[in-house]
């Protein structure tokens, strides 16, 4: 396509469209990974009895597909394309945003490779081994200067909101990898972690839970502060609300962790104090999603007619939803019954499918045609036919794991009048089955959503650009 | 000191910082750089862009 009829000539879109274009085709492939998981939970016959296909390495290879390659990918074309437009100046680093476009790819390709080989940290989200660590470093190091050195170059007196919500995600975000990856290594393959015991629980879920709450949450409140009321053509309901929103939720946040560690060897004061940040954090998270529903006030009307709108709004209630819930397990009653089962998958994929992914869904439709200068998406009717595939597959998944967790809870508590176990693992187990042949089915919703929105944008990118349709209304007029 | 001294000072802290910071956005001062940091996402459209005029405040 050419350059030379961009609408705004001065901003560079190339790596937002590159990375744009990676968040759908990194969707598909993890998504379906999840998927195939599910599937060999209910089909066990499908690892094939090949070391590389079976669940325990490919379930890390999903979350990170997810988590690092879709939802990064996602992050980084929403938050160059926010911080340049709202700055109103060019990238800081036009080099330094394309070795963070490859090296990104790089970082993921080698979870791709490496992964399935059985090479893991072992910790949670952290699987990666320390040399793919060291990239990550690097990258996310290049992905921070470009994007405070846009900021700092800004031709404006304000940095809007959006943008103190990826600048809180990035910087945390390289201090949480550095913080948890520190190991020794002993071979290129192979390291181990240099912190012991609880501690090193301890510094696993300060990285996992905040992984959670800024990778997957401050992130993508940012790109909800920019797309929302841009999409709903109006400024956020309230622009103080949010300042208060980012700096509860940045401050609360961080202490949230021990609840990932209830009734184990973490000291009994820390998990209290994990409990009680988890539950006070249910202001913040209430307060955001408020200001960005309330955004719509007067502009109900919207969601009837443009699905992209209602991407963001609905993904704005599952982040409701979940942020009530999440507080709720943390409770250590709820959790003596909820930890170890499905609902934590559940709570997990009502997070990542229902508000992670549709936010960003929504957001990469909005993207699509200003990054290739087109008028519309190809098809909007196409859009609404995802947005209900991705809501019906959201809610069997999550109701399906409710179900079975709960179920799993109840029976793995229940013991006889002698104390002996009522049930046996097994049969909790076979009580569940069920329920994953739903999940599997949720899941298969949720790809062919996926899938109708790479035809979709594909259609969208090869069809004629803004320009091109008004010179050939011209041409056809004079014919 | 000890821990328990050091984590109370360090509370009492981010408590008063937060007020202020509550005070300070709710405060009459802030409110026109408020409105015009949340117009900032509208403020380099071109004419093919719409938007609705107003804020909610």
């Amino acid at each position: 396509m050419s350059e030379a009829i961009q609408v705004h000539p001065d901003y560079n879109y190339k790596v937002v469209r590159q990375f744009a274009v990676m968040t759908v085709v990194w969707g598909i492939i993890g998504m379906s990974l999840g998927v195939f998981i599910a599937a060999q939970l209910y089909w066990p016959a499908l690892n094939f009895d090949t070391p590389w296909l079976t669940f325990s390495r490919l379930r890390p290879l999903h979350t990170n597909a997810v988590i690092f390659a879709f939802g990064g990918c996602a992050l980084m074309a929403t938050s160059f394309y926010v911080v340049q437009r709202t700055s109103q100046v060019r990238i800081f680093s036009d080099k330094l945003a394309a070795f963070t476009f490859w090296g990104w790819q790089a970082v993921i390709l080698s979870a791709v490779i490496t992964l399935p080989m059985g090479l893991t940290s072992t910790k949670e989200y952290a699987e990666l081994e320390w040399p793919i660590d060291i990239l990550i470093a690097l990258v996310w190091s290049a992905y921070m200067i470009n994007f405070f050195g846009t900021m700092i170059i800004r031709k404006v007196s304000h940095i809007y909101v959006a943008n103190w919500f990826f600048g809180a995600f990035i910087l945390t975000v390289l201090v949480l990898h550095i913080g948890n990856s520190m190991a020794i290594p002993v071979s290129l393959f192979k390291s181990y972690s240099i912190y012991a015991g609880a501690v090193d629980a301890i510094m696993q879920w300060w990285y996992g839970h905040n992984a959670v709450g800024f990778f997957l949450t401050a992130g993508f409140l940012g790109m909800m502060y920019y797309f929302v009321p841009k999409q709903a053509g109006r400024p956020v309901y309230s622009y103080r609300l949010s300042v208060v929103h980012f700096w509860a939720l940045i401050s609360l946040y961080i202490w949230a962790g021990p609840h990932h560690l209830h009734y184990t060897a973490l000291p009994d004061w820390t998990q209290s104090v994990g409990m009680v940040m988890s539950i006070i954090l249910f202001v913040p998270s209430w307060g955001g999603m408020i200001n960005g529903i309330m955004t719509l006030s007067g502009a109900w009307h919207k969601l009837r007619t443009d699905p992209v709108l209602r991407f963001l709004v609905v993904s704005l209630s599952f982040y409701g939803m979940s942020t009530f819930e999440g507080p709720m397990m943390a409770i250590k009653t709820v959790n003596a019954l909820s930890h170890y089962t499905d609902w934590t998958i559940g709570h997990v994929h009502s997070g990542a499918l229902g508000w992670v992914a549709m936010v960003s869904i929504g957001s990469i439709y909005h993207l699509i045609p200003v990054l290739f200068n087109k008028p519309r998406m190809h098809s909007i009717y196409l859009i609404n036919v995802h947005f209900w595939l991705a809501t019906i597959g959201v809610v069997l998944y999550i109701v399906a794991m409710w179900m079975s967790g709960v179920l799993q809870g109840l029976m793995w508590r229940a013991v006889n009048a002698d104390g002996t176990l009522t049930y046996s693992f097994v049969e909790a187990l076979e009580a569940s089955k069920p329920f994953y042949f739903v999940r599997f089915l949720g899941g298969v919703f949720v790809v062919v959503g996926m899938l109708i929105m790479a035809y979709n944008c594909y259609m969208t990118i090869r069809s004629k650009s803004e320009d091109e349709t008004v010179r050939s209304d011209a041409e056809a007029q004079t014919a | 000191m000890d821990y328990a001294i050091t984590g109370t000072i360090f509370t009492l802290i981010v408590f008063v910082v937060f007020i202020g910071i509550v005070i300070w956005a709710y405060s009459k001062k802030s409110k026109s750089g408020f409105d015009e940091a949340a117009n900032l996402i509208f403020a380099d459209e071109d004419k093919k862009e719409k938007r609705e005029s107003g804020t909610h405040e």
